[in-house]
């Protein structure tokens, strides 16, 4: 019982972590009908920049205390990965907007293989670790263990994810969004600036996905440059189990997937006699990708949506 | 192909010729100026027009985009590795299925052909009612897991020897002939470089000719017409359905075979081979070249295959040069150079270098739309 326990909360916190960039994709398919590829690599530039920021500002030799040590770092990276995103829209998805569907699709594969490769370029290909400056205090919960760490990142996860939902329903910038969603040549007859709201919806979406980013790199203790890939794709099957275009749905599929990862993982071992051991984990989002497209592809809250000719 | 007189016919025919002799002395030049390493090079480069000739199928006829095609390289690369060395060999000593080692290479290549085609129907039939983009990223979660079960699938049984791969795989014998050994006719040595060159030449050849014989036929239509339409083709009667699920199977079993020969013309396998990158060099291929246009493909496959092989000759001779000493791997740069080229043929000329012309007419369908209501607004103020 205490594994069941202990699994469900790892499950939580990374689960929260992939429901922060779910967002991301799920924020840019509802506007564009895009799946943005290069949404992984925003996280991973955003946990790259971070730590190579904290040695810069612990080198400055203040001594400035941990905590604050990754703020500052996190945001040095928020308006750079800002910027990625921004330009990543502007230069390859733009000028594509009314091509046929392939081609926005290979420009994104184009742009996640550039950033991925900048970022070997920068850091070259190892693993960096992360900088051991959050307090991880173990504290006991129903016999499993929780860290400071790990409740930081659920609250913060929470907290962002509370706030950008707000900010979709009652300001004006997310009531536009919404509309453009909607319909994007009625929204620009009623005065909204669509291209506006396109920019603004990657800028935010980077900048979610930088602050995953160092939760990642937090929670496992180190980050690489082509880290992107899997959890990028294992965030597409979040959103997708939630279903793809509703934040809601985003935030639960991720929170789900996280747990059923994690769970899984932690009893497959066991279960099969030791035959197959957790290093199939990475296989678990991928299975569950197949059976939601397979059994209910608007996925667990989105509604059923023609397919547009 | 489209000779309509005699003596055009004649042309084409020496035209045919003409390239058939460089075609067949190639080897032998490049050997000569390059040296052996171009020879292997060329062998390599067969390879690719092979596997992009593949993904044309699927990307290029079809319309449907997959990023996990090395793994159908990889299904046939395992399936000629395990049947044809000695790691399956010692697991199957006893069991009665023993005639499944050392098959001849006209039985192991269609099985190659035909485990890939399988894997194929398996990712494409839950997808493929879907819309294109899960396809893209479904196809992409594929290729890693294919990649990743290889990697893992040494225990409880040990059946593709993990991470550390197949090795001791036998080559080709054909004919009675292994390939290995080199054979002298008419006071000319063909050594197995020479002699895979000319294997992977003719499958090359058979390859583009099914492609040619399939882009015409009456599947070859439906793809097109899904490409461009899918309702509308579905409204013309098409199993649109079937119809992708065969693009695929097809698409699937060409990067089989190539596979098949890659295992053999390599003498060892392993997951390392069939990392996403390929899939992704192999798609930049199709796409560079001119989706669903055979010369364009085939250029693209040879171009992006040299990219590396110059980048390595170029790029650390200058580094040692101008830095003293090494920043910048060539392979990195490669990449790099792809995506960045992705990128921009689709910005600037989505039709790749060597477009077909159906296909150049449908990406630049807008164009004509604005160039006609131009023309139109034009004589109603004219």
């Amino acid at each position: 019982m205490d594994i069941f326990i202990q699994q469900l909360i790892n499950g939580l916190v990374v689960g929260s972590i992939y429901a922060l960039i779910a967002l991301g994709y799920t924020m840019v398919y509802g506007i564009l009908q895009l799946i943005n590829f290069a949404h992984g690599e925003i996280v991973m530039m955003g946990a790259m920049i971070t730590i190579s920021a904290i040695s810069v500002l612990s080198a400055t030799g203040v001594g400035l205390p941990g905590p604050v040590l990754v703020i500052g770092g996190l945001l040095i990276a928020i308006p750079i990965t800002m910027l990625i995103g921004f330009v990543i829209e502007r230069v390859a998805y733009r000028p594509l907007r009314k091509a046929p569907r392939l081609a926005p699709l290979i420009t994104a594969i184009g742009i996640s293989i550039v950033l991925q490769q900048i970022a070997v370029l920068i850091w070259k290909n190892n693993p960096r670790s992360f900088p051991d400056l959050l307090p991880h205090d173990p504290h006991n919960f129903f016999g499993a263990v929780i860290t400071d760490l790990q409740i930081v990142i659920v609250v913060l996860a929470i907290l962002i994810m509370a706030g950008l939902l707000l900010m979709v329903e009652k300001t004006k910038l997310g009531r536009a969004m919404r509309a453009v969603s909607m319909n994007q040549a009625v929204a620009g007859l009623m005065g909204v600036n669509i291209n506006y709201v396109i920019s603004m919806t990657f800028v935010i979406g980077s900048g979610l996905g930088a602050i995953a980013g160092v939760m990642v790199g937090a929670n496992y203790g180190l980050a690489y440059p082509t880290m992107g890939f899997m959890i990028g794709l294992k965030a597409f099957t979040a959103a997708v189990l939630g279903g793809i275009g509703n934040l809601g749905g985003a935030v639960a599929g991720g929170i789900l997937l996280g747990i059923i990862e994690s769970v899984g993982a932690g009893y497959l071992g066991p279960l099969t006699g030791g035959v197959l051991g957790s290093h199939y984990q990475d296989i678990f989002a991928f299975m569950v990708l197949i059976l939601v497209l397979v059994f209910r592809p608007s996925g667990l809250l989105g509604e059923r949506v023609a397919e547009r000719a | 192909m489209f000779a309509i007189n005699k003596q055009s016919k004649a042309t084409a025919f020496i035209g045919m010729a003409i390239f058939a002799v460089v075609l067949a002395v190639l080897p032998f030049v490049m050997g000569a100026t390059l040296g052996n390493t171009w020879i292997r090079n060329l062998d390599l480069a067969m390879l690719y027009i092979m596997l992009a000739l593949g993904l044309n199928i699927v990307v290029g006829y079809a319309g449907l985009l997959d990023l996990g095609y090395i793994a159908f390289y990889a299904v046939g690369a395992y399936v000629y590795a395990l049947l044809n060395s000695p790691h399956l060999a010692g697991m199957l000593a006893g069991t009665g299925f023993e005639w499944l080692l050392h098959m001849p290479l006209l039985v192991v290549l269609p099985l190659a052909a035909l485990m890939a085609g399988i894997f194929g129907v398996l990712l494409g039939s839950p997808t493929l009612k879907l819309r294109g983009d899960y396809l893209a990223i479904v196809t992409l979660g594929f290729g890693e897991i294919v990649r990743l079960f290889m990697n893992n699938l040494d225990r409880p049984i040990n059946i593709t020897n993990g991470p550390q791969g197949v090795n001791l795989i036998e080559p080709v014998s054909l004919f009675g002939h292994k390939f290995s050994q080199a054979i002298t006719v008419f006071g000319i040595e063909f050594r197995n470089v020479h002699l895979y060159y000319y294997l992977f030449l003719a499958l090359a050849i058979l390859i583009i000719i099914v492609s040619i014989r399939l882009q015409s036929s009456r599947i070859g239509r439906a793809w097109v017409a899904i490409r461009e339409d899918e309702i509308a083709a579905q409204a013309m009667g098409i199993n649109t359905r079937n119809v992708k699920l065969l693009a695929f199977a097809m698409g699937a079993s060409f990067g089989g075979v190539s596979g098949a020969m890659f295992a053999s013309f390599q003498g060892f396998v392993s997951p390392e081979s069939f990392i996403l990158m390929e899939s992704i060099v192999v798609l930049a291929m199709v796409v560079l070249g001119g989706m669903g246009h055979i010369p364009g493909v085939i250029l693209g496959a040879i171009l992006l295959f040299l990219t590396p092989e110059v980048l390595r000759d170029v790029v650390n001779p200058l580094q040692d040069k101008l830095l003293g000493e090494r920043v910048v791997n060539p392979e990195n740069l490669r990449m790099l150079l792809f995506g960045l080229a992705l990128i921009f043929v689709m910005l600037v000329r989505p039709e790749g270098l060597w477009p077909s012309k159906r296909r150049k007419a449908e990406l630049h369908e807008q164009d004509e739309e604005a160039a006609a209501a131009a023309a139109a607004k034009e004589a109603a103020h004219g």
